[in-house]
């Protein structure tokens, strides 16, 4: 190995071998069995908790932690999949800092919280361990589903449809299942290859074929579709980016944080990704931080993360925030980028400091530059690709609180529907709600 | 500092911490540790009569229950007297003594029900120079099996009889140690004093079963797939030993014997609580099997402060409670406590509104943003609220003023007035 952190220029390389195995193993090593029981005794089972209120699956975390804290924690396990089939992924990614252990009482009392999202990690690695699916496939009803999309919401409504009797078809547009469990999580907060894993487990239920590289608008249409099945529900994700509006930004060099997050995930030797000396994100999201601090884990020397407002705005929560200065990750706040520099290859990204002023966000007419070989865009990502005939709502496909579309026999979930965080877990609980209305339509059944 | 010397029935010991007859005290090597870690005295693992000695279980001796993480609450064992040969005890109990003057060493001893071998075994120790006998009346596995331990315990007759025969043909102090495998601790109490006994040592442990392997179908500790009961001790079993040792420190006809308070005392607290309620000293054992001798710092640095605290004397604390240990009847039906919850102590957790709306008085309200308050007029103050919150004194009960109109019966705060007078009672003697 030649190539240092110090080395000039895009290229790969740049640590010894064992240091991107140490840098891109679990973030948050797994409880043992003590651990596990230790922290679980933490919780103190409250009345009506304010931890299940908070999440938004609605997990009985209290009943769940009692299970393992007596020893049983494929029972807690049970638990958690009857409300979030992907239990499993949420556990390690959640931002539970905002959710679950944000309301904690024991958050509330002495700033340190159950550590719930590493309990319910526990409890569902140790049953997906044992290969055990808890829950069995309803007699088949002979109605048919199609869900688009293979993500959290696509299988979580897929599952749910499945153990209900009905024949599931999911499609994706990408080779494998798992949306962006498989595609849009940082490496170390899933290795292993858990979303695949996660995504043959769950589909053990039965009922459910996956079809992937099958897209709508390529290979599909909704009209298709819905003439082939009795139901559809659109899990589509957010597949377009946003643009920086800022000079040069076609410029070698600048990439889309997502596309370089993907491509982290589907390679298995790190050592031969390319990075640059000198990286910028710009944005001041989940993605943002996942794009920066793997940049550094991939031996970048430099990598700032430029974000127009204040920090307190940032929608990285202050958890991740802090997780990428300790990574060595510099964060800037209050600066909007205006041009990307360099010939041919970007070599400086340039930008505007920016006031919070009464008639909103204004540039300061002051500049600076940053000096860059590699840009990765994080500003968000929009809504492509929507079937003519449904109607939008703040650039999101409009849904009622069923997850019906303006579409008779349409139904869509996850981040493409309007309402809800844009996170795994809600994307879960809009798949789960929208299949059982789903189903509730099929059989007349309740509404 | 304040001064820890002890005088129990004339032994004198530095403090009044003794490690009780009991595995750690069946060696010189491990009661010379004890004694250089700090303990004031050890009752020496108790001896059986001259001959081939006992043999114990070679599989698990001992059983145990666990709070959080892991930590030892309760202990079971199948352990029964020493298994060393007499002479070797003999031996090094001499040598001991020798080494640590110091210190309190009392040998425990347990004999069959017959003169001749208490009259043996009596004379057997009198070289050795220890400061006292302590009747082991108390093991209730395996040697009551045979007529002793918890046997003879459990027969006030047998106590007072062995307890005349040990006085008469020994000249030390005699402590008589009791089971508490009994409906009623005062009758053998009594019994021990009827026979001169010098002082009284409770509680032994308690026939318990401490869990049930659920593979193998047998209580544990398990001995090749078959349990025995065994004797309970440990934290677990310190309120069921505070009542007995009270008891009989309240009791008129026992009131004033000395006793030494043994059961679940782990720190320096529950030391402080057995003297309080009678106890001369105490003897510790599964704390040190838990933690190890060192722990005895502890307990002398916290009794000590507690007592600088207090401005008191070792000896102003022995008794302290014991007035206050009254008979149900003799409590005062009059006096009104009402809950009170500190909201801003309060973390909102909701174990109160459960324990008191599932299982008591529905005295608790709870409003959609979580406040929790208590409602005067459903609370009987029964404490349930205070013992289920997590955090200390968030909830407390608080004492109402005499003339205070209590919303629960309609009734103002009255004078101090029991049972004994009430008129629900149809046995109630008229007030004056």
């Amino acid at each position: 190995m030649t190539n240092s952190p110090l080395t000039p220029g895009v290229v790969s390389g740049r640590l010894p071998a064992q240091a991107y195995h140490d840098n891109f193993s679990d973030l948050e090593p797994a409880f043992d069995a003590h651990e596990a029981r230790v922290a679980a005794d933490r919780c103190y089972f409250c009345h009506d908790a304010p931890c299940m209120t908070a999440c938004p699956t609605s997990i009985d975390i209290p009943l769940f932690i009692r299970q393992i804290a007596t020893g049983t924690p494929e029972a807690a396990a049970r638990t958690i999949f009857s409300q979030n089939i992907l239990g499993g992924m949420c556990a390690r990614v959640c931002p539970t800092e905002t959710l679950c252990e944000e309301v904690c009482v024991r958050e509330v009392a002495e700033g340190k919280p159950v550590e719930i999202g590493r309990l319910q990690r526990f409890a569902t690695d140790t049953l997906m361990a044992k290969g055990v699916h808890p829950f069995a496939r309803a007699e088949g009803l002979g109605t048919s589903v199609a869900v688009v999309g293979a993500g959290p919401a696509g299988l979580a409504a897929a599952h749910r449809l499945a153990m209900k009797g009905h024949d599931v078809v999911v499609y994706d547009a990408r080779p494998k299942a798992g949306g962006l469990n498989e595609y849009g999580i940082a490496s170390y907060k899933a290795p292993n290859d858990f979303a695949q894993a996660e995504v043959d487990w769950l589909l053990q239920i039965g009922g459910i074929r996956v079809e992937t590289g099958r897209a709508l608008g390529r290979e599909l249409t909704l009209e298709g579709l819905q003439a082939a099945y009795d139901a559809v529900f659109l899990a589509i994700g957010l597949a377009g980016v946003n643009a920086l509006r800022a000079a040069g930004e076609e410029k070698d060099g600048v990439a889309n944080a997502v596309d370089f997050i993907a491509g982290l995930r589907q390679t298995a030797d790190k050592s031969t990704l390319p990075i640059g000396r000198d990286v910028v994100v710009i944005g001041g999201g989940m993605t943002a931080v996942d794009a920066a601090v793997q940049s550094r884990l991939l031996g970048a020397e430099n990598v700032t993360i430029v974000y127009r407002r204040g920090q307190e705005k940032m929608s990285a929560s202050g958890y991740e925030q802090e997780h990428a200065t300790s990574t060595g990750v510099r964060i800037v706040t209050h600066a909007a980028p205006k041009a990307v520099h360099g010939n041919g290859a970007v070599t400086e990204v340039e930008f505007e400091y920016m006031a919070e002023t009464p008639e909103g966000l204004k540039g300061t007419g002051e500049t600076f530059r940053l000096k860059a070989d590699q840009v990765f865009k994080a500003i968000g990502q929009s809504l492509q690709g929507v079937p003519a005939g449904l109607a939008l709502s703040g650039g999101k496909i409009a849904v009622d609180a069923f997850g019906r579309t303006s579409l008779p026999g349409v139904w869509a979930g996850g981040d493409c529907a309007e309402g809800g965080d844009d996170l795994t877990v809600t994307a879960v609980k809009e798949g789960r709600d929208a299949a059982e209305d789903i189903h509730a339509s099929l059989t007349g059944d309740g509404a | 500092m304040a001064n820890l010397a002890s005088n129990f029935i004339g032994i004198k010991s530095p403090n009044p911490f003794w490690l009780a007859s009991a595995p750690p005290t069946d060696k010189q090597y491990n009661v010379e540790r004890a004694f250089q870690a700090g303990w004031g005295g050890v009752v020496w693992k108790t001896l059986g009569s001259e001959g081939p000695p006992i043999v114990n279980v070679s599989g698990p001796r001992y059983g145990a229950i666990w709070g959080a993480d892991r930590r030892l609450l309760g202990l079971n064992n199948i352990e029964l007297i020493t298994d060393r040969p007499l002479e070797v005890n003999l031996r090094e109990i001499k040598e001991v003594k020798r080494k640590w003057r110091d210190r309190a060493l009392v040998i425990s001893l347990m004999v069959p029900c017959e003169e001749d071998y208490w009259k043996d075994i009596l004379k057997a120790i009198e070289d050795t120079e220890a400061d006292g006998v302590e009747l082991n009346f108390g093991c209730p596995h395996g040697m009551a099996e045979r007529g002793m331990g918890s046997a003879v315990g459990q027969v006030p007759e047998y106590i007072e009889m062995v307890t005349r025969w040990v006085k008469q043909y020994s000249r030390m102090p005699c402590i008589v140690k009791l089971t508490p495998n009994v409906t009623s601790i005062l009758p053998p109490a009594m019994a021990a004093k009827r026979g001169g006994a010098d002082a009284v040592s409770l509680i032994n442990t308690i026939k318990s079963v401490t869990n049930v392997d659920l593979d193998n179908f047998s209580p544990f500790p398990m001995i090749d797939g078959k349990g025995s009961h065994g004797g309970y001790c440990g934290p677990a079993v310190k309120p069921i030993a505070l009542n007995m040792v009270g008891e009989i420190a309240r009791h008129g006809e026992t009131r004033g014997l000395p006793i030494s308070g043994i059961g679940g005392v782990t720190t320096w607290r529950d030391a402080a609580e057995f003297l309080a309620m009678g106890a001369g000293n105490v003897q510790v054992c599964t704390a040190a099997m838990t933690y190890g001798f060192k722990i005895v710092q502890e307990m002398i640095s916290g009794l000590s402060q507690y007592l600088d605290e207090k401005g008191m004397a070792l000896d102003d604390l022995v008794g302290r409670a014991v007035p206050n240990f009254v008979e149900w009847q003799d409590l005062n039906l009059n006096y009104v406590t009402k809950a009170q919850i500190d909201t801003d102590a309060c973390i909102k957790c909701g174990r109160c509104y459960a324990a008191c709306e599932d299982t008591s008085h529905q005295a608790i309200a709870m409003s959609p943003d979580r406040v929790f308050s208590v409602k005067d007029e459903e609370c009987v103050a029964c404490n349930l609220c205070v013992n289920v919150c997590p955090v200390e004194n968030c909830i407390t009960m608080v004492e109402k003023p005499k003339g205070w109109m209590d919303p629960r019966t309609g009734r103002p705060v009255g004078d101090y007035a029991n049972w004994q007078t009430h008129p629900n009672n149809p046995a109630a003697t008229a007030a004056e």
